[in-house]
Formats: structure tokens, sequence, C-alpha cells
């Protein structure tokens, strides 16, 4: 590092530099990473520079001391899945493979801003799904007990206790009347592109170089062996290349040969203007597929169902749009005399089984972080640790031991919906 | 995007059903040593970004089973034929 990088490296946040830079008219910020031009080869090459892959050269040059690390991103930190997701952190899940996973990704997130020493606005306010009938009831007590049988805070509320956190929604709906809701209260939401530019500036300060503009066109591999990847800015040598390229893992799989069991399809979210405080948990509709939180600026933040057919466009099409403003109006009426300001879409890997996957590849030195659906937000702090893991070790962490790629050949899937091999239907 | 049937014309997205890729092939087989052929059959998709034919069932109009032909990254409709039995069987 030069003497330049290395201020960038030394700034912390802290009381005192805030008021510091308070009284200085806050002029003397510095960029909070550098940005160098790529070296000939390193240890590991991370393809994708969005959370997973920040995460995994944080974890990869704190837990495992591997600093060698380039992220090749082929746009800017944060214009992909990372800052086009809803922001929702939980562990709310059900089958054995996938709990502790997503509840040490719920354990990351709750100490990530001491450790990234960056505000990511970790907001635990609670996850609220609402049930309204009897099985549904049957259904969410039993993944509430299955929470709690791996150590997950889950709790089972009635109408009235519903009634306390969320007074405004249509109890009495005659088709789908609230019977009451499963509430996480250690779930809640985390800024998304801080998450990005944390783990970018913590993973930098370690070293580790983050490359911009940097698209990866080709993975150069000779007798079964990756060499490196050519890029927009030359060929980059790597003993180690690391996928982390979700909702684009077929198109970049391709370029080593892999063929995946996911077929790429589009979610879109939605906010709308601006108002006073209404709903102070994540909240979830159990007879539609419509969920809602309110993000600091006021505007309510909701999505639905993904498209539900292959795409690439990062946008989607109109009967989502109404299916969720359905959903919306049946839950909260309230909602129904607010403007929708924005609308887009993020593309996700849906599985053929609706669970990720965090493996090695036939390829030898080619590893895979990828499938994470609709649901890779909340992850990302655990498959960060996991990949890097996998990586520095070459042997899967105990928790993300069942994200095999050959699972599906074996038939040991998990399938938290039980809905077969349909992507678009998990 | 609207999908122009070839028996019903232009419909909007609601009146159909995808079913996905058209071009995997069902295994004739139902030998063990056809695992591999089943498991690439049932799992493992193509996934292009670009052209891709695929399934769709129109649900709410003729019933008939259509392969469409579509550009994934901009949803541009290419083509529209009556799904053909021998392909994906």
């Amino acid at each position: 590092m030069n003497p330049y990088e290395r201020r960038i490296a030394s700034m912390r946040y802290s009381l005192a530099s805030l008021l510091a830079n308070a009284v200085t008219g806050n002029c003397n910020w510095q960029p909070v990473w550098r940005e160098p031009e790529p070296k000939p080869a390193y240890d590991v090459v991370i393809v994708g520079g969005g959370g997973h892959g920040l995460a995994t050269a944080h974890y990869l040059a704190k837990e495992h001391g591997i600093t060698n690390v380039a992220v090749l991103e082929k746009s800017y930190l944060g214009s992909g899945n990372v800052g086009r997701n809803t922001t929702i952190v939980r562990s709310n899940y059900l089958l054995p493979g996938n709990l502790p996973f997503y509840e040490w990704s719920m354990k990351l997130w709750e100490g990530l801003e001491q450790d990234l020493n960056y505000n990511a606005m970790v907001s635990q306010r609670g996850v609220l799904n609402v049930f309204h009938s009897d099985p549904q009831r049957d259904a969410y007590a039993r993944r509430g007990n299955a929470m709690r049988l791996h150590g997950v805070d889950a709790e089972l509320l009635d109408r009235d206790g519903v009634r306390k956190l969320v007074p405004f929604v249509d109890f009495d709906n005659a088709r789908f009347p609230v019977r009451g809701g499963l509430f996480q209260a250690r779930g809640g939401t985390v800024r998304h592109d801080a998450v990005a530019w944390g783990y970018a500036r913590a993973a930098d300060r370690r070293g580790v170089d983050i490359i911009q503009n940097c698209e990866v066109t080709g993975i150069r591999i000779e007798n079964g062996r990756v060499l490196g990847v050519e890029t927009a800015k030359g060929f980059v040598g790597a003993n180690k290349v690391a996928l982390s390229v979700a909702g684009s893992s077929s198109r970049v799989g391709a370029l080593a040969g892999l063929r995946l069991p996911i077929e790429s399809h589009s979610v879109q979210a939605f906010v709308t203007e601006s108002i006073k405080p209404l709903i102070d948990v994540v909240m979830t509709f159990g007879a539609g597929h419509f969920y809602v939180s309110q993000s600091d600026k006021g505007g309510l933040v909701f999505g639905g169902d993904i498209e539900g057919y292959n795409s690439y466009a990062q946008r989607g099409n109109m009967p989502v749009i109404e299916d969720v403003a359905e959903g919306g109006m049946a839950l909260m009426p309230v909602i129904g005399r607010l403007r929708i300001v924005r609308s887009w879409g993020g593309l996700l890997d849906m599985t053929m089984d609706g669970s990720p996957i965090i493996d090695k590849t036939p390829v030898e030195g080619l590893y895979f972080n990828g499938g994470w659906c609709y649901g890779g937000f909340k992850a990302t702090p655990a498959a960060g640790w996991c990949f890097a893991h996998l990586l520095a070790r070459d042997e899967p962490h105990p928790y993300a031991a069942a994200y095999r790629l050959d699972r599906f050949a074996h038939g040991a899937v998990i399938d938290e919906k039980g809905m077969g091999a349909q992507p678009n239907l998990h | 995007m609207r999908i122009k049937c070839p028996y019903c014309g232009e419909r909007a997205l609601e009146e159909f059903t995808y079913r996905g890729d058209a071009t995997v092939k069902r295994p004739r087989s139902l030998e063990s040593d056809a695992a591999e052929a089943w498991t690439d059959y049932v799992y493992f998709r193509h996934n292009p970004a670009g052209l891709h034919r695929e399934h769709w069932y129109h649900g709410a109009g003729c019933h008939a089973w259509l392969t469409v032909t579509r550009d994934t990254r901009t949803h541009e409709i290419v083509a529209v034929e009556f799904a053909d039995k021998r392909e994906g069987t």
C-alpha cells in the first residue's frame, strides 16, 4: 500500500471521527476503499462483487488469513441483487439442512456492525407471518417448534397478539380473517447497500483488491484445472476461482462448461410514497404472496411472487404487480390510499428444490456459491462465512454441509415448500 | 408480455401457465443405468440468456400446449407454435 492507501485503511468510524469531521465541515472524509488495477495473479479470485462475494472476501481475510484475493465486479458495487432486495433478515426456516445455516446468518447480522466498524442500520424489528386458517396455524406452529428445537426464537401469537403489533390489518376480512401469527422478534431489516459497502471496506482494509467495472468474459481451464479468468481488464491468474453471481450463475457457469440445476427468474419489489410511521415490523400475508415493511424514509417497501418464467431482464410484468396489490389490499386496506413511486426487478437463481448451493464444482479449483432463490440477502453473512471456509479448507462448513451440488442426483433435496422440481413454485 | 396463441390470437399473460424449458429430453428407459439421464431431465437446465424455447399452457383459453421462443433478456417473443409431441418426450 502507498501512503494514500494506508491513510484510507487507517480510517475508523467513531464518535470522535464524526465530531472531528463535523467541525471541519465534513470536507476531510476519505474514500472508503481503494480502486486498484488487477494484479497478474491471486490466490483467490472471487467473481461477483455483490453482498455474498464481498462477505466471502472479508471472511477469507479475517477468519482464514487469506488476503491475496481479488473481487471482480462487472459494474459498480451494489448494482446487482444486494441493492435490489427488500432488506429483510430472518431465520424462520423449517428443515434441518437450512435452520442452523440461517440462524448462524442471523447471529452474524447481530454482530455485523461491530465486526465491520460500519453502520449497516441493522434493525431487529421482528418478522410477523400472519395466518388465516386452522391448518395454517398448525403449519406455523410446526415451523415455530422446529425453530425452537434449533434454538431459534419463535412465538405463536393469537389474534390479540397480532393486534398489538399491527392494529390496522383487516382482522375480519370475509375470505381471509386473521387468526394469529408466527413472530420472530430477532428478525428485521438491514440497509442493503451499506452491507455491500461495509463488507467492501472491511475486506479492502485487509488487503483484498476490489475491482469494479471488470466483467469476467471467460474462465481459463487446462486439464480440468482452473488457471484464472479472462476479464475486461485482461487475464487474471488464480489458484482458486469462486463464483458468487447468483441470478447469472448459469451464464457465468457456462463459461466453465457447468450445467446447473437452476433457472433464472425475475422478482419485483415496490416502494410507496413516504408516510408517517405505520408498521414497525416486517409482516407477511398468509393467504397470498405479499410482504411489507417500512423504510426509515417512510416508504412502505413490499413485494410478492416471482414472475414465474425464465428471465434475465431485471424487470417484471403487470400480472404480478396486480397480484401483489390485491394481496396488500386484502391484508391492509389502508395501503390502497398510497401511491407506488417505484418498482424494480432483480434476478434470481431459482434452484430445483428452492435451496442454495455452496460447493466445489467438477472443475478443480473452481468453487460455486449460488442458487439463492429469493432468499439470498438474509444469507449474506453466513454464505460468505461458509464459502470462505470451503475455499480455505477445501471442505464444506458444517452449517452448509447440505448445500451440495450433487444432492439432486442423490435425492437429498432440501425442499422447504415440498413443490418438487418446478422452480417457479418455490 | 402478451402471447399470440396460434388458435386464439394475442392474449394476456394471465391466461397462460408456464412449464419451462421445452428442449429437455425425457429418457425412454426406466433401467437403473438411466439414472443420470433422468437426473439431467428432471433437474438440470441450460438456462440461456437469450432465445429460450419453452412450454406454455393456454389454460384460460383453448387449452393448447404451446412452444414459445422468447428472448429471456428482453421478454420479446419470436415465435409461438403448437407444442410438438416429439419435442421434449
